[in-house]
């Protein structure tokens, strides 16, 4: 019951966020703002995610597949496939619920138990809209990129390890991500990026904005913006792959 | 003008505002007092609209707020400032940008024209100079200052104050206290203040309402307020002495 309460609830935050700006300009500052917030804010923590999990990828890959049958291309290929499918867009965006996904949450639940939220309110602004449409705007530019910078990286990482290892060269990797490579696979990579994007953005944003008391609470917004992202976005993989794929 | 028709309010079964009328008038300070719990911030809550009593009506100058939609709630409230107990100034923003805010979001000024503004809004509080600096790095005094200009940067006809005094040392108080009645009688606003401070009461208070049980116990003027036949409004007021 309480499941389909706080759906309901969240439905009507989305719809209610959504009027006429009371000003174009400042929503538009706000948006750059936060994009810079999520967007470089997040490079680092993402490169390194990117780089580890296509070096270990390919050592895994390569330790699971040794037979002299399997040409070394191959895991090239599976490495790169699965940054690009799975391994980029989801486990990236799992660490960014943590990290983007509690900021928001934690901000704007401060926002709410200090009043400024009702402060927004009192001079006539459409205080959801405002605290919430810039940072889901924001988040569903700036993550797309941060997923197509970390298949850049995981491929990065894997050729790294991969000659580091002796296990293949360099051209023998990028051979076989180039034999395997298909556009369609980028494309459902980005619809991934897209839907993760809004999930731990406005999930974060729901769970902040209807905090209620001080601030443990803020905390506990915090930790359930987290913990809901996590599973929408595990939730949605699923579909998305079920329908795409 | 303000005025209150029955108004009712309650939580989870327990009722907390118990069908309270009263006007609030223009140019005037009007205090609604009593103790801690009375209900006073449910109150003003209701009346600007972030609580939705369960019955009654409220009428800003003849129109009928609880009848309105968010947009045309939305117009009335560019007419209202509010201070909020806990001052409530965006803390990532500096004292410039928490009076310019409004400013931005609902004027056409140039940069140049807003900056004159905040400068007169701050003079209005006494507080010239602290353009730059974050809520963080002033007083609670300062806050509460810097408050009150943001919510008179726009031209406002109604001021709302939930306890303005709290936490603050005496001086301070009146100091605050000064600085509403200047500005309620300069610009004709209608102030309304949530206080238990008795001194502010004493002080500044053209109308109080005496808030007792979720009703509406007693209504007067200050004069009034000293020599008031009422038992509960007696005793409040003497537990305030010292
Ligand atoms: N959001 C709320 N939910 C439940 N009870 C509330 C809420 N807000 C206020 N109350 C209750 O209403 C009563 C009056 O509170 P309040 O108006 O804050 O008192 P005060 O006169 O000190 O400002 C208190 O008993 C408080 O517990
Ligand atoms: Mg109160």
């Amino acid at each position: 019951m309480l499941l389909f309460y706080h759906f309901g609830k969240y439905l009507l935050f989305l719809k209610g966020m959504f009027t006429k700006p009371e000003k174009f300009r400042v929503y538009w500052e706000r948006t750059l703002h936060e994009m810079s917030n999520i967007g470089i804010g997040s490079l680092a923590i993402v490169a390194i995610i990117a780089i580890f999990q296509g070096a270990v990828t390919t050592l895994q890959i390569a330790y699971q597949l040794i037979s002299p049958l399997v040409a070394n291309p191959v895991i090239g290929s599976i490495v790169s496939d699965s940054s690009i499918l799975e391994l980029a867009p989801t486990i990236t965006c799992l660490v960014l619920a943590g990290k983007v996904g509690s900021h928001i949450a934690s901000e704007i639940g401060t926002m709410r138990v200090t009043e400024q939220i009702d402060a927004l309110e009192i001079m006539g602004i459409n205080s959801a809209g405002f605290v919430a449409l810039p940072k889901i705007i924001a988040g569903i530019v700036m993550v797309p990129m941060l997923i197509i910078i970390s298949i850049f990286l995981s491929n990065v990482g894997g050729i790294i390890a991969g000659q580091a290892s002796g296990i293949l060269t360099p051209d023998e990797f990028i051979q076989g991500a180039r034999d395997t490579f298909r556009t369609f696979n980028l494309i459902f990579s980005l619809i991934k990026a897209f839907t993760y994007a809004f999930i731990i953005t406005s999930v974060s944003c729901y769970y902040g904005y209807y905090t209620e008391g001080g601030a443990l609470e803020v905390g506990t917004s915090s930790t359930r913006a987290v913990v809901y992202s996590a599973v929408l976005i595990l939730f949605s993989d699923y579909l998305l792959s079920q329908l795409l794929l | 003008m303000i005025e209150l028709v029955n108004i009712r309010k309650s939580f989870e079964g327990k009722e907390v505002l118990k069908g309270i009328s009263t006007s609030l008038e223009p140019g005037k300070t009007n205090l609604i007092i009593g103790a801690s719990g009375s209900g006073k911030s449910v109150m003003m809550k209701c009346m600007v609209g972030l609580l939705r009593p369960e019955e009654g009506s409220i009428y800003y100058d003849n129109r009928d707020f609880l009848g309105l939609d968010d947009k045309e709630v939305r117009e009335i409230r560019r007419e209202i400032g509010m201070l909020f107990q806990g001052t409530a100034l965006f803390d990532s923003n500096t004292v410039q940008e928490n009076i310019e805010f409004p400013l931005k979001m609902f004027t056409n000024m140039t940069a140049k024209e807003r900056l004159d503004r905040v400068n007169f809004c701050l003079e209005q509080v006494h507080m010239q100079g602290i353009n730059k600096r974050y809520p963080a790095e002033i007083s609670g005094g300062m806050k509460k200052r810097v408050g009150i200009a943001r919510a008179i940067a726009m031209d406002i006809k109604y001021l709302f104050c939930d306890e303005p005094n709290s936490g603050l040392d005496p001086v301070t108080s009146r100091v605050i206290d000064e600085l509403l009645l200047e500005i309620t009688q300069e610009f004709k606003i209608t102030t309304i203040i949530n206080t238990h401070d008795m001194k502010t009461v004493f002080d500044i208070g053209d109308k109080i309402i005496f808030i007792y049980e979720g009703q509406k116990w007693w209504e007067g003027n200050r004069a009034d307020v000293k020599i008031a036949n009422n038992k509960e409004l007696k005793a409040f007021i003497d537990a305030s002495q010292f």
